[in-house]
């Protein structure tokens, strides 16, 4: 068991002057002054080696009438991160420059700062709404910013329980629903602006090539939100020269659940459920991230059989998340819907088990903080290893021979949505499609939690860059995780499962933490500030959808709009991660 | 050749098609609508058909199986309704979204409280079934249960009369947390009487 | 639906002719052809559509009921099946294909969220329900519903369309042709046309103190 250092014990202050230690009591990285900022990320990234920029986000310190945006930088060669904060005083307008020259992939979750805190950043590209719609009033994030059905601080609610009578929420909200308007508003008289106009506006900010000498009109095309291709409600609007795409903005929000608010209210523990429906596929993974940033918080260890079967039912979430996605590329290629059932019947044998294990398919709600809520009996491990040694490399293969080699397949995915090595680094592309590329970054190498550094595996990597190594990597990662599985299968100890009594109301001393690991879609990261109390302060999760999607563009441009859905579709997202 | 990839891929899919056929032959129409063939079919030797029919054949829900909560209660000599409930509100204070409601009731004529529930919502549009108020309740008083067929014409806010199902039923569907429980019980309650003597 | 199901009560059809007659009213007939070839559209917004997609897939083959036709387009579809969390963003569009899609529809809310806002209830761009705009007519509580619960939900509809009657049923009544719910618009907050005096009325209110003040 291992705790990963976040920052390095060198001593940047001396080599970079204005910069200053973070001494707040479990905090850690450095303060950077705001004019500094650009001249500071540039030394990161060329000097001392961080390339691939994790994540951005930012947090409303009211107290201290400061907001504070936070940044996690990674080196692809591996090793510990440097967390570096601005703070930035608390008024209207709040601004400070941005990144985005330096690391491409913070564009969007600079975009979300700007939506929930109202944070402006100067020399962004494109800097509108991303979550919400343009024209919705207020900035959500910020603390005082209540919403409509806003009953107390934090929960527990005090209107449950002793007198609870029950009540829908809506007979006291102010206006009878979960709306709320600004004093003095007239819907009748109020005239809107088209909330399309920024994105057509950024849309067409293209150069797009004149060619044969003939001018031609360049078509506006809107693909979802309701759309059988876009998995999920996203959508995307394209600018087409005749099939050609030359301009693609992501539109996204459709499902933005308020994930971040909700968690703010939550208690510690509370939290864990929600995190299932994060990433729905892979909840079991979800969980871990979670766990294992407050954990850190916390100081706990968690015990051995704990760890094995995280590791045990992480692998198998990843598993059956490669699985789904083949199905699902297929479905969009046109062969529906043969893959998608072979592979969603390997899928249900997984999720029997996650039934069996944990008491639902999907939401699992497996761990807790110092292990995992109850044991495995040796029925659904004895079915956990006829699947693992018997079953699964068996149907894997078969689904190979089926797919790999088809003709039209590789017609359509081969030299396709290129992306090459620097700009997946630069554009903060994390997971299989970075591996793609021919990096060998993976957090379970780079950073192991857990037990991983206790498995021998390899981290296989192709160098194509293009969808069918993308397809193939996957294939490769699932040998890989059976591999592992193998191992932890037998290695697996006895003992207790949960450090601790059972608690509902967990302890979390005052501080910060970045728990992150390897989801099967990406770098999976949880922010979280705890000011001592029984709730999160601050409680940001880095999806690894939201940020692979900051290279959607670059991929699409150049190519036909039919390329279009397959690019998406092995870019991997999933909307209850991408939109939170 | 070209199209070799498309020809191993037909094979794959008509050994598929052969093999819903072959199990069939060997297992001689016993194969459906009986618990030997769900089983075959959900473990891993399932091979060809793969459909589990709802609803005449229906597949066992595994003991940890977490949907709606439920009440427990303790049948008495007469047929009285003895609920385990004694309106503690930890399950309320627990649960993520707050779907919990309970009104503790109250000693009419002192005005103190008594530990039983004079009212118990949940809001079934709520819940989300992740079995927090179960895992936390010291009284054994609130179950989750694996009954999923309550799909219904209207909103479901689920009362304290709809709520309660007896310790008879809790026992059948989940017999080994059952005996565990039991056993602790026991104990706890030996203990306590031989405190008492001593 | 078997045969005796089919036959109305009270006839005594004789026992070689029962396999080739059926003597049965034009309600029942016209009700089993439509329960038993709903289409639905695909419209998964979050979790429950995987366990939507589960139920189309092999083990719980929703084709056994004539569901396995699934459209994504609102004209060609039946059922609406509104599987996840509805949100202010994604509304319009949601009402905009209910009143696209031909009569005879239904709308099935499946899963906490699409029923009651689920336990993303209190969230900023999070309606609490689809009932608040769109007539629902099965709800299927869970988080997320298993297949076979929403199987069971399936069934619920096909019961309530078996008690329809050709001459109570909506689009056969006299007057316009189809009635449109009207779109709502997303303004400083989701504005539904129908409330539009409400809250005038409401954010006047608000103002009027603070105004006194």
């Amino acid at each position: 068991m291992n705790t990963p250092v976040l920052n390095e014990t060198l001593d940047l202050a001396a080599q970079f002057p204005g910069l200053s230690a973070d001494t707040r009591p479990g905090y850690s990285g450095w303060l950077v002054p705001a004019e500094k900022l650009t001249e500071f990320a540039t030394f990161a990234r060329d000097t001392l080696g961080y390339d691939l920029l994790s994540s951005v986000t930012a947090v409303d310190y009211l107290e201290q009438n400061l907001f504070e945006v936070v940044y996690h930088a990674y080196k692809t060669a591996g090793g510990p991160g440097l967390e570096f904060k601005v703070q930035i005083p608390r008024q209207d307008p709040a601004s400070l420059p941005s990144v985005t020259p330096i690391w491409p992939g913070a564009d969007f979750q600079e975009r979300e700062a700007y939506d929930l805190f109202g944070i402006r950043f100067e020399n962004h590209p494109d800097l509108r709404r991303i979550l919400m719609w343009e024209g919705f009033e207020g900035y959500p994030m910020r603390k005082d910013w209540k919403e409509a059905f806003y009953e107390d601080e934090t929960k527990p609610f005090k209107s449950r329980w002793p007198e609870g009578k029950h009540s829908l929420a809506e007979t006291r909200a102010a206006f009878g629903d979960n709306v709320s308007f600004p004093a003095g508003f007239d819907p009748e008289k109020w005239t809107p602006t088209d909330p399309e106009e920024l994105l057509y506006a950024s849309l067409r900010k293209y150069s797009a090539e004149v060619k044969d000498g003939i001018k031609t009109d360049h078509v506006l095309v809107n693909m979802g939100p309701q759309h059988p291709s876009t998995h999920g409600v996203f959508r995307a609007v394209a600018m087409l020269d005749g099939e050609t795409v030359v301009s693609l903005k992501p539109v996204m929000g459709y499902l933005h659940r308020n994930h971040e608010k909700i968690g703010e209210r939550n208690t510690f523990l509370q939290n864990m459920p929600y995190t299932d429906r994060l990433d729905y596929f892979n909840s079991m993974y979800n969980n871990w991230g979670y766990s294992l940033a407050v954990e850190k918080l916390m100081g706990i260890v968690v015990p051995e059989r704990a760890e094995y079967l995280r590791v045990i039912m992480g692998e198998l979430s990843r598993i059956q998340n490669h699985l789904i996605l083949f199905g699902m590329l297929w479905n969009d290629l046109g062969a529906y819907f043969t893959p998608a059932l072979y592979a969603f019947e390997e899928r249900e044998l997984i999720l029997d088990i996650f039934e069996a294990v944990s008491g639902t398919r999907m939401m699992c709600n497996y761990h807790r903080f110092g292990g995992v809520v109850r044991d495995v009996d040796a029925a659904s491990l004895q079915k956990i290893k006829g699947l693992v040694f018997e079953r699964l490399p068996r149907r894997v293969e078969e689904m190979n021979r089926l797919l790999s080699e088809n003709e039209i397949f590789i017609s359509r995915m081969k030299g396709i949505g290129y992306l090459s090595l620097e700009d997946s680094i630069a554009y903060s592309v994390t997971g299989p499609n970075l591996r793609a590329a021919g990096i060998p970054y993976d957090i379970r190498r780079a950073q192991p939690y857990g037990i991983y550094d206790r498995f021998e595996f390899d981290i296989p990597v192709r160098h194509n860059s293009d969808l069918l190594d993308r397809y193939l990597i996957r294939m490769d990662e699932i040998q890989q995780s059976l591999r592992i599985l193998r191992q932890a299968l037998q290695q697996l100890p006895e003992g207790p499962v949960l450090t601790g009594k059972p608690q509902y109301q967990v302890k979390v001393p005052a501080g910060e933490a970045y728990g992150r690991v390897e989801a099967p879609k990406g770098e999976l990261g949880y922010y979280v500030v705890s000011n001592g109390k029984g709730n999160p302060y601050r409680y940001h999760i880095r999806t690894p959808s939201f940020v692979n999607i900051t290279s959607l563009e670059k991929m699409c441009v150049g190519t036909k709009i039919a390329d279009f859905v397959t690019i998406l579709g092995m870019v991997d997202i999933v909307l209850g991660e991408l939109d939170r | 050749m070209y199209g070799q990839g498309l020809l191993k891929g037909l094979s794959v899919t008509l050994k598929r098609f052969i093999a819903t056929y072959t199990d069939d032959f060997k297992w001689w129409g016993k194969r459906y609508f009986n618990a030997d063939g769900i089983a075959h079919r959900s473990s891993k030797d399932a091979n060809g058909i793969f459909t589990v029919q709802y609803p005449e054949e229906k597949l066992p829900t595994p003991e940890e199986f977490r949907y709606v909560p439920f009440l427990v209660y303790d049948e008495g000599e007469n047929g009285e309704k003895n609920i385990r409930c004694t309106s503690c509100g930890i399950c309320a204070k627990a649960c993520p979204p707050q779907c919990i409601w309970i009104v503790r009731s109250s000693d009419p004529n002192t005005g103190r409280p008594v530990p039983q529930p004079a009212e118990f919502y949940i809001d079934a549009d709520i819940c989300m079934n992740c079995g927090f108020c179960a895992e936390y309740c010291p009284f054994d008083a609130i179950k989750m249960d694996h009954d999923y067929e309550i799909a219904s014409y209207g909103r479901n806010v689920l009362n304290k009369e709809r709520l309660m199902k007896p310790a008879s039923y809790y026992a059948q569907i989940r017999p080994l947390n059952n005996a565990r429980e039991e056993t602790a019980r026991a104990e706890k309650a030996a203990a306590k009487a031989a405190k008492a003597q001593a | 639906m078997t045969p005796n199901e089919l036959n109305s009560p009270g006839y005594d059809i004789p026992e070689d002719m029962k396999d080739v007659v059926a003597i049965t009213t034009l309600d029942k007939i016209y009700n089993f052809g439509r329960r038993s070839s709903v289409w639905p559209m695909m419209f998964g917004l979050a979790c429950c559509a995987i366990e939507m997609i589960a139920a189309q897939a092999s083990r719980y083959d929703l084709a056994r009921f004539g569901m396995e036709v699934m459209r994504p387009s609102p004209r060609q579809a039946d059922l609406m099946l509104v599987a996840g969390t509805v949100t202010k963003k994604m509304v319009p569009s949601i009402v905009r294909l209910y009143n696209q899609m031909a009569e005879p529809k239904y709308v099935v809310a499946m899963g906490a969220c699409a029923s009651g806002g689920g336990p993303f209830k209190e969230g900023y761009n999070v309606v609490a329900g689809i009932d608040k705009f769109i007539p629902v007519d099965v709800y299927i509580p869970g988080c997320p519903p298993t297949p076979q619960a929403l199987v069971y939900g399936l069934m619920k509809l096909q019961e309530k369309i078996d008690h329809q009657s050709i001459k109570q049923v909506r689009w056969y009544q006299k007057g316009p042709d189809s009635v449109e719910t009207p779109v709502p618009f997303l303004g400083p907050d989701l504005i539904d046309p129908r409330r539009i005096p409400e809250i005038h009325a409401k954010a006047a209110e608000l103002a009027a103190p603070a105004a006194a003040e």
